[in-house]
């Protein structure tokens, strides 16, 4: 379980939020809204452990992630606005070499199934700059389908898919949740996933 | 143009598929290092720049300087260290200036494993693709020094102890510039100083030999900073990295 208490966030000389709690139960989900700039990245990457609050800490079951460390890393799936794949590898390069770089070894055979299930079995050998947007963020949303992870953050994954990838991945995520993983999504978009239980998080930049 | 490029990509898809496909890679480490061969030999040209970058280095002094045999013996050591010097800190900014750029440096530092672990796989990769070369053709170019085979082997063998230090201090100054506008002179600056005692004693090595001298203290020496740096510099070079991300 995921517990945020009383985080703050000051990037530059501006604070983006302040006080904030929040907590994360398994099969969860939970939306971030907020404007542009209100500071949804931040707070992501605040959970993840890649940048340190201004106050107050983000605790996994009950402890500081900062004293957790890599431990931490096993039970957590990143999805930032920059996909993290590799222009000079294929799809299914990028796939295996994510997958073995976290631990979750993957055959290419299994590797190209689960391209198949995000609609890239065509693309799956072609070096990914030769792909478009919407096909490189498949491919970084695929790494979803090989982890262990129990919490899911993802930024605006959204963005430059299609509908068909849009509904694709809204049933796998719901499929995570059912299955008692978590996750935390920052979008400006409709989500239509089904979860137990959906939450809603309001960043607003106007505090002080 | 597209279709050229994705054919000439298959082929070397194709070359390294074997090797992808080994099950020699047990470890996250085995993989990222893996990963970083794979993608240094994707992009030789930017690898070959600096192999050549040293050859010519090199080359260029007994061109300059004519076929004075005593004269050429004495500066070979100095002119092989400075090359190899310059030519790993121009191989710095691929470290981790890529993976930045692309967001995977975020995902290598979230895979559960020690940031120095992580550190250390990078560097090691590094160190094979940029350092190895010129470890190799640095005997043959000091043929053009006039020089015995003894101080040969000699230069390889200070190459050997010294450029891995010189990767793993570049690392420190590489991740404290990351994402920085002058970041190339930059890390020049931070972490020339550092080489100097690598250079010293790499160089003196050389010299020594050449004088007929006993090697043997300046490598003890290079061994024992190689030593220092591999223990205290991945380390910094993680808490670096951590404030870059950030």
């Amino acid at each position: 379980m995921l517990e945020v208490i009383s985080l703050g966030c000051i990037r530059g000389d501006r604070r983006l939020f302040k006080d904030l709690n929040f907590s994360a139960d398994r099969g969860e989900l939970i939306e971030v809204r907020g404007a542009n700039g209100s500071g949804k990245t931040s707070l992501l990457r605040i959970l993840c452990g890649l940048a340190q609050p201004a106050e107050g800490e983000v605790r996994w079951d009950d402890q500081n992630i900062r004293s957790l460390g890599e431990e931490y890393f096993g039970s957590l799936a990143y999805i930032a606005h920059q996909n993290g794949v590799k222009d000079e590898l294929t799809a299914i390069e990028n796939l295996r070499i994510a997958g073995g770089v976290a631990g979750n070894r993957l055959g290419e055979r299994e590797a190209q199934e689960i391209l198949a299930r995000i609609g890239l079995q065509k693309e799956s050998y072609l070096p990914s700059r030769l792909l478009s947007a919407g096909q490189r963020r498949r491919v970084a949303l695929a790494r979803l389908l090989i982890t262990k992870a129990e919490l899911w953050i993802l930024d605006e994954v959204l963005t430059s898919l299609d509908a068909a990838a849009i509904a694709l991945s809204s049933r796998f995520i719901g499929e995570h949740l059912r299955n008692g993983g978590m996750a935390i999504i920052a979008t400006h978009q409709e989500l239509n996933i089904s979860a137990t239980a959906t939450r809603r998080l309001e960043i607003n930049s106007s505090v002080s | 143009m597209a279709r050229a490029s994705a054919r000439n990509h298959a082929q070397d898809a194709r070359a390294t598929k074997l090797l992808v496909n080994a099950p020699f890679l047990p470890s996250m480490f085995g993989w990222l290092v893996w990963r970083d061969l794979i993608l240094a030999w994707r992009r030789r040209a930017d690898v070959l720049a600096t192999f050549f970058f040293f050859v010519l280095v090199v080359s260029v002094f007994p061109l300059g300087i004519g076929p004075e045999r005593e004269l050429l013996r004495s500066i070979a050591p100095g002119v092989v260290w400075v090359a190899a010097l310059l030519a790993s800190m121009l191989s710095l900014g691929r470290l981790f200036g890529n993976d930045y750029q692309d967001g995977s440096l975020e995902q290598i530092m979230l895979t559960p494993q020690p940031h120095y672990l992580v550190v250390l796989a990078k560097i090691l990769s590094h160190w094979v693709i940029s350092e190895v070369p010129l470890i190799i053709v640095a005997p043959l170019l000091g043929v053009q020094f006039g020089l015995a085979q003894n101080t040969l082997g000699v230069i390889a063998l200070s190459l050997l102890l010294g450029t891995p230090v010189l990767s793993l201090i570049g690392a420190i100054g590489a991740a404290l510039t990351l994402g920085l506008r002058a970041a190339n002179v930059l890390v020049a600056l931070l972490v020339l100083p550092l080489y100097i005692p690598v250079l010293i004693f790499g160089a003196g090595a050389v010299s020594a030999s050449v004088a007929g001298l006993d090697t043997q203290p300046y490598f003890l020496l290079l061994g024992a900073m190689l030593v220092l740096s591999l223990v205290f510099a991945p380390w910094a070079t993680s808490a670096a990295l951590r404030i870059s991300v950030e």
